[in-house]
């Protein structure tokens, strides 16, 4: 195994809306919306605190404890 | 004598009535899409409401549960501009956050609303009054970052003249605590902040945001002189919302034309409506 290989299959835990959660190393914000089935929701993404345009998401890569909040839209006064 | 044209635009959707920044209303009323029973009677009660701007609030989405209804699947974006809130927020910087997330969200989604926000900053969860010092705070980043800003505030006019030099393009200020159903409690105290913020001004747009309870409620507002009414719990718990929605809807517009037709002053006895000479037991 090269150690390329062993740098992609490495996972680290970052926390998604407060949860601890485990993903590949070298994840963007875009994979993570894929690895929780919100690619095609009304969603907005938050990573230690600033907004990702959802451009930009595919490029943002995350790292090791980063703080992630997806929300959407819900009833309110 | 010559009647001057009725140009009330309270029901008229060819012209705006309510004029917020850059953003022009339909409708005098703005209503909340919290609470109701189900997504199908929200949809109901707007349209019933007559209103072109609800507002909505940024959640977590969640985690476990993808197949779950979205409020967007029930709103149409063609009709309704979306006013996202800051609600639960007790701090600026929380405030901040959301009102940021908000404006990504509904940029995503093409609607105009993206570029307004409604602050929130509250000072406690029991009675949900704003805390004027992060409120303050918040609208000076929020007015700096480009936002059109709609600022939830107490009916203090000092804070209200504040907000209003920080660049707030309309302030709120509640009738009474949000969801209390008490209606107008200090209507001196919004007749000064109506007073301070209109002067030299009179366009600048104030809006009661919470406490609304009953029509009779909308109509006082309106009959103040304030250019528009936010409410939400007052229609969705309603025994039946949809005929509340049409009440509120005639309350604004009855509202709007008294005060625009000028009330007479109150007194402490009577004046006769019918005339007072040509009664019959009158001796000639």
């Amino acid at each position: 195994m090269s150690s390329n290989e062993i740098q992609t299959e490495r996972s680290m835990i970052i926390f998604v809306n407060g949860q601890e959660t485990q993903i590949s190393n070298g994840h963007t914000a875009h994979d993570l919306l894929l690895d929780l089935g919100f690619e095609t929701r009304p969603v907005a993404v938050e990573v230690n605190k600033e907004v990702i345009p959802r451009a930009l998401l595919p490029s943002r890569v995350l790292c090791e404890h980063d703080q992630i909040e997806v929300v959407t839209l819900v009833g309110g006064g | 004598m010559a009647h001057t044209a009725v140009t009330i635009a309270c029901e008229e959707k060819s012209q705006p009535s309510l004029k917020v920044g850059n953003f022009e209303l339909a409708s005098r009323l703005v209503v909340g899409t919290g609470k109701y029973a189900s997504y199908a009677e929200m949809a109901e009660c707007l349209d019933a409401s007559g209103t072109d701007c609800v507002t909505v609030a940024v959640r977590r989405e969640r985690l476990l549960n993808t197949a779950g209804e979205n409020i967007l699947d029930h709103l149409d974006l063609e009709r309704y501009t979306l006013l996202p809130n800051t609600a639960g927020c007790f701090s600026a910087d929380d405030a901040v956050r959301v009102a940021r997330l908000g404006r990504e969200l509904l940029r995503d989604l093409g609607n105009k609303g993206s570029e307004w926000v409604k602050l929130e900053v509250l000072g406690d969860q029991k009675t949900l009054l704003p805390d004027p010092v992060g409120t303050i705070e918040a609208t000076q980043r929020l007015v700096d970052d480009g936002f059109t800003v709609l600022v939830y505030s107490s009916d203090d006019p000092i804070v209200a003249k504040r907000l209003k030099d920080l660049g707030a393009a309309s302030v709120m200020p509640a009738g009474s605590p949000i969801g209390s159903g008490q209606g107008i409690l200090n209507a001196n105290s919004l007749r000064i902040c109506l007073e301070y913020l209109k002067d030299g001004d009179p366009e600048y747009p104030v809006i009661v945001d919470a406490g609304v309870g009953t029509a009779s409620d909308v109509a006082v507002a309106m009959e103040l002189g304030v250019d528009g009414v936010l409410l939400n719990t007052a229609i969705a718990h309603a025994t039946d919302p949809r005929t509340m929605a049409l009440a509120m809807r005639s309350a604004c517009t009855a509202g709007r034309y008294a005060f625009l037709a000028g009330r007479i002053p109150r007194k402490r006895y009577a004046t006769a409506s019918s005339p007072e000479s040509g009664r019959i037991h009158e001796s000639s």
